[in-house]
């Protein structure tokens, strides 16, 4: 695919990085305001997909970089597990083992701020890759053998 | 009692979409529509007159909040939605570059 | 509540858009329609959260469709009716309306709900978990499992897509 003008060009690399803050953001605070891990990683994937739309295919350097996309998203999962046992030793499965602080911190909430980028870390990186095998996809039709 | 209604008719029109269509992506587009509806119903039945968003604060103690657990629910209903849509989208570009046509009664009668 | 009755009938109009007309880009466009409808209902009905994650799922699904439309290159075009599935349609309907019509009487009226589990999660959500959000104590902390089938349903969902779609060499 070919990549768009060169007004999408220039304001992509301007909005690509405030987009990825915003989405860290939502993920952060979803303990006592709105969002949690799933909203702020697909936002995330967004910000990657928008980049790759306006540079076309070769001109996001995509080939080098799955490895590292399906790394990120197995560590996302295993974090997940890893603090879902973690309490198992003290109590039962999933217990909410740190300190609860004062509400309105960002500190606060026991195990949840950690839930929550664990989920960003699966879901935005995921994401990101079902769109790059997507397009990468040639959809050529297949001849019939003789 | 007309959201209830409404999801009920908007279930109805997927299930139209997904049984009487013959292209493959109008099937996942009534997919698609049937799972919206599901989620309309389960977040209308937790609303309460006058109630706020589930958001507390601290120190208040006779504030009336919308119940928070259709909503818990709805939020992991939603991706798993997406989820059955990526697949489907998958196999469908799949279908398309093995038999080269959307229309299920030509697939059926390939044999490539 | 007169914006809502408003939405409602936007909604409808776009779903029957979106199942008849012929052109396959236009039906998807008017299922995004539909999603971010719905969004805003779910604003009016109080729940912001899921009005985010509703928003951004949409734009998501609306990228992957577009993608699957415009790789192929043919309308809607089939032209003659199939007896049987209009007649399985219309008998499911009528049993579908059958069993609605005797639920809905002993479903709780719109606006108050039961809430007899939901009242302990308002009342002891914030001093249990110190999350003032209590979709998110609900969902991350009383709940926490749904949470744990939910990711690991779509992390099998990605790394199946990426075996479909694989296109290395084949023999």
């Amino acid at each position: 695919m070919s990549g768009m003008g060169l007004i999408v060009k220039t304001i992509t690399r301007l909005t690509a990085a405030i987009i990825f803050l915003f989405g860290s953001y939502i993920t952060l605070t979803g303990h006592f305001d709105l969002g949690g891990g799933f909203a702020g990683g697909i936002i995330i994937a967004v910000g990657y997909i928008l980049y790759v739309l306006a540079y076309g295919k070769s001109g996001a350097e995509i080939e080098t970089s799955k490895r590292g996309l399906v790394l990120i998203m197995c560590l996302g999962l295993v974090l997940f597990l890893a603090l879902a046992l973690m309490g198992l030793g003290t109590g039962y499965f999933f217990k909410n083992f740190l300190a609860k602080g004062m509400a309105g911190e960002i500190w606060s909430a026991g195990i949840i701020p950690f839930c929550n980028l664990a989920i960003m870390l699966e879901v935005g990186a995921g994401l990101y890759l079902v769109f790059l095998n997507l397009i990468a996809f040639n959809v050529n039709i297949r001849e019939e053998e003789e | 009692m007309i959201l209830y209604l409404t999801s009920f008719l908007l279930f109805l029109i997927g299930l139209y979409c997904v049984a009487v269509k013959k292209n493959l992506i109008k099937m996942i587009v009534g997919l698609v529509i049937m799972e919206y509806a599901v989620n309309l119903f389960l977040v209308s039945i937790g609303y309460r007159w006058g109630g706020r968003d589930p958001i507390v604060v601290p120190d208040i103690y006779n504030l009336t909040y919308v119940s928070p657990l259709p909503q818990a629910l709805v939020v992991c209903t939603i991706i798993i939605g997406l989820s059955t849509t990526i697949i489907a989208i998958a196999m469908a570009m799949r279908i398309y570059e093995k038999y080269g046509t959307f229309d299920i009664t030509k697939i059926r009668k390939l044999k490539g | 509540m007169f914006l809502l009755y408003l939405l409602l009938l936007f909604i409808l109009i776009g779903a029957l858009i979106a199942v008849e007309i012929h052109n396959l880009l236009s039906s998807v466009i008017a299922v995004g329609t539909i999603g971010l409808g719905l969004c805003i209902i779910f604003l009016l009905l109080g729940a912001p959260d899921l009005a985010m994650t509703q928003l951004v799922v949409e734009i998501l699904v609306l990228i992957i469709l577009i993608r699957a439309t415009l790789a192929s290159s043919q309308p809607d075009t089939y032209k003659g009716r199939e007896f049987l599935a209009y007649s399985s349609t219309l008998l499911f309907i009528l049993v579908f309306g059958g069993f609605a019509f005797f639920v809905s009487k002993t479903l709780p009226p719109f606006g108050e709900p039961i809430m007899s589990l939901a009242n302990r999660y308002i009342l002891e959500g914030w001093q249990k978990t110190g999350a003032t959000n209590l979709v998110a104590a609900v969902m991350l902390d009383f709940r926490s499992l749904d949470m744990l089938g939910a990711a690991t349903v779509l992390f099998t969902a990605i790394v199946g897509t990426m075996v479909i779609l694989r296109a290395k060499g084949r023999k």
